[in-house]
Formats: structure tokens, sequence, C-alpha cells
């Protein structure tokens, strides 16, 4: 069946995309568009005294200038947050779109100006007067959490959000029984999702009904919470997503400017335009990771692992979004790692900060999971003095082994974890590599070598696993597809996920074409539109393919069908003698009597007389799809550096990853999304952090302190695959946009870490900045107290806690227990 | 990102863009290739209410050798200086300014009147004793490069003032070395070292200049380090011990990436690498 699918097919939106043809939301300006800027607080902490708008609004430019309390009869709720475990208090505050009495983060937006013209809207944005009484600030989690901190909600009498805490396994028996015990502080910085495209929103208003263009990567969300928040029905409602220029999870929410958005156009009857800058973008859009994590793990004398515990401090902001507080806890399915850890424990514990909230960024909670696991690993290696990947292989879960029900009783689909590391040492000879490293050493050169051996768990999601009665969040993750056939026999596939990036158009497309017997150039993929197709669950958490994909196969299955009960009327065959062969509808054993789509379209939009009454008219067939499982993709990384130990600056000399998502729609597609995944986490490992200093001032506010890796930075990549196919759905696929995020962090931290291990460097925090590296070699060389990093320019004790050895298990104790 | 209003001129000649500064004043600033202006105007860091382009000023661009000197018209760009390696330091630190994309744009002019310490050309201007000629109300007067930079972002060019010629010394004989040291390729110096050696008949050090990126309010000469190996030998241990004082007398501003001590450090080791490379040249 497959013509298309398995086909490294160029994107089709490409040539479109990459000419200036494409349709970005600041492409879109309908005529009479006014202008929205927001007025927001240089405080990250303080109590508004007042807020005096009488010189913006006496501008001839400006339409209205706009409080809270201008618009407080217009909130018809507060800006929701989904998530409600069964049996946990999670500290909510009220979450409105303007800072209501006071101000938690810097640029909490206080008023919104609407004006004529995008430059003067700005220039009426510094009439506004708003007088701040300062409060106290708190910026670290581990602080927050002390007796005394200040409070960033002070009705709740604590920074405490919640608890979390799931388990599986005879953990304490683990321990007791344990030969070893390693110990880790492990801190997974705050980092932002720094799409290339920011935010934004152009609103048009109809009488009653409101459409909204919005960046945005989930625009049926959009709308049901647009719905709930501006008290407007959903059917006079509708939300666009244009082409929309990257996410990584930094759209995936409903932000206040967007809820402001539909109340004003509303009320002024004008159509209204925002594109947030790149300082705004920075600084209130959500960030990710922020979790300081304490690791230990039981261990026998041969390697094996018996137990894991954790206890994760995580940083959530001053306010929830739409995820913030469970984001964490979406690590805890891969909790295991690619291993049969018997017992695991894992404790998530969530703190508010006068800082933006984190939420999802690509990964989200699974590269700190593999964090953790990876590096911890490595350290049980060296505390047995084993081989790394020896562990690593007296642990995997077994080819044979699969499906597998791990400790917290998750159901890992597929997988075979010796294979793709087998293929990565086909390609990655390590005893030659270390010859290599010895003679380069001898130079002078410091070269080192890191394994990521990773797990993720995505295709999100199966919704009674997910939902309310489930893990608690409020809302279902099934998918839809239609395939529409026109008369002329071209196709139209709707699907209600929608991208950012990916290539749904071109391997949606493949899919479609093989299942229905056409070529991809004439099916035409629709997206991110609420007024177009059937009700869908957006795009996030590696889902597009394993279960958006999955509900337009099936869709396209259903055409193909009713294209055979056709054919086969007018071929006069049974419908079951009709086989679908190279783009022909043909009667078993005859080929030479056959149909196209072409045809069959054309019967089956203008019937001939020959087509019996009960075959109804059309062909348009649509599937909803709700997945049993996730799915589980996995790999095997190796990243090597070298280190510039008289500067400490870092670079990555090779990159080799083998993964597995079973099989390929799109080879092409998959090499795209790694080396993106790739980047991303190293990025993180290198390059990228969200600073905030002691009064909670962003100093990271521009993509001159927020170091965004560029091309110049990164290798080419040497990519493989192993095709292990899920049970979970019928393509047998799952996700790979999250995958090379998830699993290079700890791979390019070991490679560091190995390199300097001669100079006596045991652990590294990320981001391994210059300085930091530097730092470490210099302490590590001068009486071996233990490395002592920096927090980019600051010492770390100044935030809250060092790197190593500060935790309550410090690893200088995580030897022997 | 949305700067506040401006009004844009771009005159036909050097009188009329010197008469638009001295009659708009403080509020009117020249601008070249924008590539540091436009982004502070976007952060709102600077409002002025008029730009005088000189992009259509006649006579400011090009290169060329006059006796033992460059002379570089203001509005040439970093990307013509990157391509002429006859420039020698110049050329290399210049390829090495920002992106290509930047340097498309960025002048040499510009890159000198703004006096950014954390820019290349700054250094590379002290270190070759190059001069400016500039263009006033008060007619034209000559700096040269140790007395242009005068504080952060402050030169001594006047506010009505235009640079029209950028004299740099060719240095023939001399080796050069410029080490750039940044987190990513196109990074403002976190420290930067431009060095130049002059090498003796008997192979020893007959001079010897070294100027600093990034290592105070404005670009440095690192006067110890270049009297440390004038006249000794070129060997690595004497260019060690020299690069030792790199940083002598500097009190370099802390930031993100670096403490002051980290930047003292980074000098010393750019000053050794840079200095090797311009023994071995």
């Amino acid at each position: 069946m497959s013509t298309y699918v398995g086909q490294a097919m160029k994107r089709k939106e490409d040539p479109r995309l990459i000419t200036g043809r494409g349709n970005y939301i600041d492409d879109i300006t309908p005529i009479g568009t006014l202008w929205a800027a927001l007025v927001r607080s240089p405080e990250a902490h303080a109590r508004i005294v007042s807020i005096d708008k009488s010189a913006a609004e006496q501008r001839p430019d400006v339409i209205g200038v706009f409080t809270h309390e201008d618009l407080a009869g217009d909130f018809a709720a507060p800006m929701p947050m989904i998530w409600a475990p069964a049996g946990v208090e999670i500290k909510t505050p009220e979450h409105w779109p303007l800072a209501k009495g006071e101000v938690k983060h810097v640029l909490d937006p206080v008023a919104i100006v609407i004006g004529t013209d995008r430059y003067s809207v700005n220039d009426a944005v510094e009439d506004v007067i708003v007088e701040y009484e300062p409060l106290p600030v708190v910026v670290e989690p581990e602080a927050a959490l002390e007796d005394g901190s200040p409070l960033v909600w002070e009705s709740f009498g604590t920074n405490q959000t919640h608890e979390w805490s799931v388990a599986g396994g005879e953990v304490d028996a683990a321990f007791a029984d344990a030969d070893v015990v390693v110990s880790q502080r492990v801190v997974n910085h705050r980092t932002a999702g720094a799409a290339i495209e920011t935010r934004g929103w152009v609103v048009e208003p109809r009488g009653e009904h409101v459409t909204i263009h919005s960046a945005t990567q989930i625009p049926h969300i959009l709308r049901f919470v647009l719905s709930l928040c501006c008290g407007i029905p959903e059917d006079k409602l509708r939300v666009v997503a244009p082409d929309v220029g990257g996410g990584f999870g930094s759209k995936l929410n409903v932000f206040a400017e967007e809820i402001l958005a539909v109340l004003l156009a509303r009320r002024l009857q004008r159509p209204i335009k925002w594109i947030e800058t790149r300082s705004e973008n920075m600084a209130v859009t959500h960030h990710g990771r922020d979790q300081i994590s304490y690791v230990e793990m039981a261990v026998k004398r041969d390697g094996k692992v018996t137990g894991l515990r954790v206890r994760s401090v995580c940083d959530l902001g001053a306010y929830f979004m739409a995820l913030t507080p469970f984001i964490p806890e979406l690590g805890f399915p891969v909790g295991n790692g690619a291993y049969d850890i018997p017992a695991v424990s894992l404790t998530f514990v969530g703190v508010f900060t006068n800082k933006f909230p984190t939420d999802a960024i690509r990964g989200a909670g699974r590269p700190e999971v593999t964090h953790w696991i990876e590096l911890t690993m490595n350290k049980v290696a060296r505390e047995l003095d084993m081989d790394p990947l020896e562990v690593r292989r007296r642990n995997f879960i077994a080819a044979d082994d699969f499906p597998h029900e791990t400790a917290l009783g998750i159901v890992y689909d597929s997988g075979n974890y010796q294979g793709t590391l087998d293929k990565l040492l086909a390609r990655f000879d390590v005893e030659a590599f270390r010859r290599e490293q010895k003679e380069l050493r001898e130079r002078g050169i410091h070269r080192g070598v890191g394994f990521s051996t990773w797990v993720e768990v995505c295709g999100l999601a199966p919704s009674r696993v997910v939902g309310p009665q489930g893990v608690g969040l409020q809302g279902a993750f099934w998918e839809s597809g239609m395939v529409r056939v026109s008369a002329s026999g071209t196709a139209t596939v709707y699907t209600g996920t929608s991208p950012h990036g990916q290539g749904h158009d071109t391997g949606f497309a493949q899919i479609v074409a093989d299942r229905i017997g056409l070529d991809p150039q004439n099916v035409n993929v629709i997206h991110g539109d609420t007024d177009q197709g059937p009700w869908g669950w957006d795009t996030y958490g590696s889902r597009t393919l394993a279960v958006g994909g999955e509900a337009v196969a099936r869709a396209a299955l259903k055409v193909q069908d009713k294209a055979k009960r056709i054919c086969a009327a007018l071929l006069e065959a049974a419908p079951e003698d009709i086989e679908l062969v190279d783009g022909n509808y043909q009667v078993k054993g005859s080929p030479d009597k056959s149909m196209t789509m072409v045809e069959i379209a054309g019967a089956a939009h203008i019937p001939p007389q020959e087509l019996p009454t009960d075959i109804e008219p059309g062909l348009e067939e649509t599937s909803f799809y709700d997945p049993e499982n996730f799915v589980f993709p996995f790999g095997a990384h190796a990243c090597v550096v070298d280190v510039d130990v008289e500067t400490g600056k870092v670079k990555v000399v090779r990159y080799v990853a083998v993964d597995d998502c079973g099989p390929a729609i799109n080879p092409m597609l998959i090499d795209g999304q790694v080396h993106g995944g790739v980047v991303h986490a190293i990025g993180q490992a290198l390059y990228e952090q969200v600073v905030y200093d002691e009064d909670g001032q962003l100093v990271t506010g521009t993509f001159v302190d927020y170091a965004l890796p560029t091309a110049a930075e990164v290798p080419s990549f040497e990519t493989d695959r192993t095709e292990t196919p899920s049970p979970t759905n019928g393509l047998g696929v799952k996700g790979i946009g999250e995958a090379g995020t998830i699993a290079a962090s700890p791979a390019v931290t070991e490679a560091v870490l190995d390199a300097l291990r001669p100079l006596g460097v045991e652990w590294l925090d990320m981001p391994l900045t210059p300085m930091r590296v530097w730092q470490a070699i210099q302490a590590a060389q001068n009486g071996g107290a233990g490395p002592r990093a920096t927090e980019q320019g600051r010492a770390l004790d100044e935030h809250g806690g060092g790197a190593a050895g500060s935790g309550p298990t410090g690893p200088e104790e995580g030897g022997a227990a | 990102m949305i700067p506040a209003q401006f009004d844009y001129e771009a005159p036909e000649s050097l009188e009329q863009a010197v008469r638009m500064l001295h009659e708009n004043g403080e509020d009117a600033k020249l601008i070249a290739g924008g590539h540091s202006l436009l982004p502070l105007m976007k952060l709102r860091l600077a409002a002025p209410t008029l730009l005088v382009d000189l992009r259509r000023v006649p006579g400011l661009h090009g290169i060329q050798r006059e006796n033992g000197s460059w002379r570089i018209g203001p509005m040439t760009r970093h990307a013509d200086l990157q391509d002429t390696p006859e420039l020698g330091v110049v050329a290399k630190a210049a390829g090495l300014i920002a992106d290509q994309q930047v340097r498309n744009r960025g002048t040499i002019g510009g890159s000198l009147a703004h006096g950014d310490p954390a820019s290349d050309l700054p250094a590379v201007m002290l270190a070759l004793e190059g001069e400016v000629g500039v263009q006033g109300p008060n007619g034209t007067r000559t700096i040269p490069g140790a007395e242009l930079f005068q504080d952060y972002l402050t030169t001594a060019v006047g506010q009505a003032e235009v640079i029209t010629e950028v004299r740099l010394p060719a240095l023939d004989g001399w080796g050069y070395g410029y080490e750039k040291f940044t987190r990513r390729a196109e990074d403002w110096a976190m420290v930067g070292v431009c060095a130049l050696v002059k090498r003796a008949g008997d192979g020893s050090c007959e001079d010897v200049r070294i100027g600093l990126t990034h290592m105070g309010s404005t670009p440095l000469r690192a006067t110890a380090a270049e009297e440390a190996l004038r006249g000794q030998g070129l060997d690595a241990s004497s260019i060690a011990a020299a690069a030792q004082r790199a940083a002598d007398g500097t009190e370099p501003p802390g930031d993100l990436n670096a403490t002051p001590d980290y930047k003292r450090h980074l000098a010393q080791v750019l000053t050794r690498r840079a200095l090797e490379a311009a023994a071995a040249a």
C-alpha cells in the first residue's frame, strides 16, 4: 500500500514559506485596523497605588485606555488552569488578563492602550502614569520555601503551590538493601521557547461574532477557553491560526492578551491588532524547565539499579497558565527511563516566585527526567568502576519484554533499546574514540564523549488516562481527521492538529495519498481554522502523527471503502473484490477492469444511472481517534565535544543520533525534527538561560543576553534510525518532534565532564557557559573542594544553592551506603 | 521594539549634514549603517528626534593606500574591510564582527563614532595608532586614536561633527593577531585582543602594540604587557610572561557572561595567543 509513505518527500509548504509567500499574523491587516499596546510593570512585585490614564487618553491618536477595573464587568471568568488531580490541593491564584491591585512579575500587564497606529500607541503607553508601592521579591524557589520568605501570594500564607507524588515497587526496601546509593542534585534551569515569530493577533468583530487570528498552536482549545473567559458562545467565536512561525510549546496557551483582544473588539467594534515585541516575548511568553531535583539511585554491585527516588522543587512563577503546575509531572511516565527499575518514587513540589509562569516548552517535564536519569546512570558507572554503556545494558528493559509495565504502572508500548545502542556503536567506535582522546590529550586537546539512551512518552493522549477521572486534566486528547474528495478527484484533508513548522501538509498528504489512490501533490491539508473541519485538540506533546495522523489515516480508509463500493457497483463486482493497486481501483484477478480515483470521484458527485441509490452521493469521511495508550519513542545518542581548558569554552564537534519513532512516514521530516530538537537541547546545555536578578528584573531580555545557538555553533548531525512499530496506532508511529530535545542535554553535559574528568571536575549544572566551566576547572585544580560552578556572573550560592554538594544528600556523601 | 517618533533627512553634502546636526543640537543623530543606533532606538534607550543619514553624501566610501597608510571612507562597510586582506588586522577583525548581515550594513565610521568598548574596531584603531578626520561647524580637524575614545559610548567627535576619513598606518613588516572571545560567533566580544609585533633583525621584539576590547569603559592599550615584551625575545616564554601583564591596571565591567576576574584571565590567555600569532607572521 505504501507508494508515498516512507519517501523523503520535500516539504510541500516550503516553496511558499521560504519565498515570502506565507501568511503569518503580521501579514494580516484589515482595513481600519486599530493597534494595541500594553502598559507593563517595571516592578517584580508591587501594589498598584494609582493609574493615571488622562494624558494618554487625551492624545488624538488614542481610542481608549483600559485597566482591570474598566474591564472587570466584561470578564466572565479568570484565566483557567486545567489540572485538578484527585486528592491533591493546588493553591491556584486568581489570574486575570490585567493586574488586579498588585503586580507579581516584571512586565505584568496593568493596562491596554488602543490607538490608531502601532507607533503612537506605543508612545501613548509611556503617557500612562502608574504609581507602584514595591513589595518584597523572591526569585529563588528553594529560598521561597524557607520560613520568613517574602510571599508571592500573601493570602496562601506559603509559596508552596502543591506537592504531588507517585510511587511503585518497594522503594524503601530497595534503598535499605542497596550495595551503593548514588545521589546527585540536578538543576534543569529556566529556558525560553524563543520561536522565530513572536505571538500576536488580529481580531475582527462582526456584530455578535468575533474572529481572532492568532499565532497559536491551539486554535480549538483557544476558542473553548475564550468562550469561557469572555462569555461569548463558541458558535459566535472563530479562531484562525494562520501560518505560525514556530511554537516549541510557547504558543500552547491562552494568553492574557488574547482575552483582551476579544473583549475589546466586541466593545469597540473595530478590528484590532497586536504583535508581541521580542522583549515582551522573552518576559511574558511562558518559560520552561526550572527544576532543582534531588536524585538518589539504589544500586547493586553488579550494576543493577534497584531503586530510584527523586524530589524535585519546581519553580512555577507567579501565576498559573493552563498547565503550569502539571508540566513537571508530565515527565513521570518515563520516570524509569529506558531501564527496568523495580521501585521508583517521584515527588514534585511546586513553588511560587516573582517570575513569569513556566509551562510547556519542547519536551515539557521529560527533558528534566532524562537529564537526571542519564547523568545519574553515569555516576553509578563511576561509583562501580564500570563502563557507563555496560551499566545501561544491564538495566535496559529487554526487547522481548514489551509491552512493558513499569514500576509506576505505565505500559511502554514497544522498544528495542539495545538495538538503537548497537546501531549507534556501529557508527561510533568507542575504542577508537578512546585512543584518539588519549592522543589528543597528550597534545593538550581535551575531547570528551557522552551518551544518552533515552525514552520518551508522547502521542498525547489517551483521554481516559489523562482526563478528569485519570491524571486530572480537564480536557480530552483524541483527534479528528476528515478527508474530502472533490468532484474532479482532488482531496482536501482537515486535521484538528495545528502545525507551526512540523510539516503536516506533506506528511499527511503522503498518508492520505497512499490510502485513497492519489498523488500527494493533489492532496491539500487544511488546519488551524475552527470554522473549517471537525473539532480537534491542536498540536503539542508530539501528538500530530501518532494521534492526528492516525485519525486522518482512518478517515482516508473510510473514503477508500466507499470508493471501492462505488467502483464495485460500476464494474459489476463485489466490493471485497476491489483492490487499490498503484493508484488504481481494480478487480482482483482482472487488473484490466479498473477505475482511477478521478473517475470514482466523478461518479460519487454526479451519480450515473448504474450507481445504486443506496450509495449516498459525495465522497467525504471523518474519523475521531482516541488512542488507548501513549507511544514511547526511544534512541541512543553520542555527543563529542572539545573543551578549551584555558578559557572554558565548549565546542560540539560531532553528534550522532540513532532514533526509533516506528515506521517512517517521511525520513526527511524526521531528520529535520531530530536536528532541531538536538539544537534545542544543545542550547539548553551550553548556551540558553532565562536569568532574573535578585530584584526579579529579567536580565536576559533580548537575544544579546539570551544566547540562542545558531548554525555556527552546531556540527553537521549524523542521524540514523531503527523502526520498531508501536502497537498503539495503525500507522505504528511515535512522535519525534520533542525527541532530540529530551535526548541530548545529558549527552552534551557528560561529554564535557568526560573531557574534564582528568582535571578533577566531577559535576556541572547547565548551562555549561565558558565561565562556569573555567571556574569549575579552577576550583577542581585549587584544592579539590569540589567544583563550584557559578550562575552566569554570580556565585551560585547567592542563587539558593551551589551546584554539587549542597543538597540534603550531597554527592560527596553519596558513595557507599 | 517600537521606536519613538523621529524625522529623517538624507542630505546630499557634508556641509548640509553638519548644518542639520548643528541646528538641531542633541536631538539630532547621524546614522550610517544603523546597526548600533537602531536597536537602541527600538528599545527606546535612544530617542533622537532627527536622524541624518549619510548615505547620499559623496566621497565617504572606499579604501585607498596613501604613502604609508590606509585612508578609509567612514561609510565603508565592514564587509568591504573583511574582503580587503591587504588591510591585515583590520580585515581580520572586521570579519569577526557580528554576522554577515551586520557586516553588510555596519560601517567603520559608525563603529568608531559609537565608541562601544565591546566592538572590535576601536581596539584595533587604538593599537594601530590611527586617526580620524572630522568636519564640523568650525571646519576640519584630526583626532588621534588615543584621544578618540573618552568613555563608555562617548568619543571626542563633537555632536555636530562628522567623521570624514579614517587613517590607519599600514605597519608594513609588522605581524598581527586578533583574538576575539565570544559565546556565539555573532556575539560582541567578552574580551578581544589586537596584537601587533615588529620583529627586529635579530628576531627579538623591536616594537609591540596591544589593544584590548571590552576590558573597560573604553578600548585600552595593554601597556604593561607591551613594555614587558619590547626588546625581549619572541619565544613562547617571553610572550607568556608578557601576556601575564595584559590585564594590569584594568577594571573590566562584570556582566552576565563574565566576572571581572574571568575577563582579566581571558585577557591574559587571548593576549598570549594573539602575540603568538603576531610573532609567527
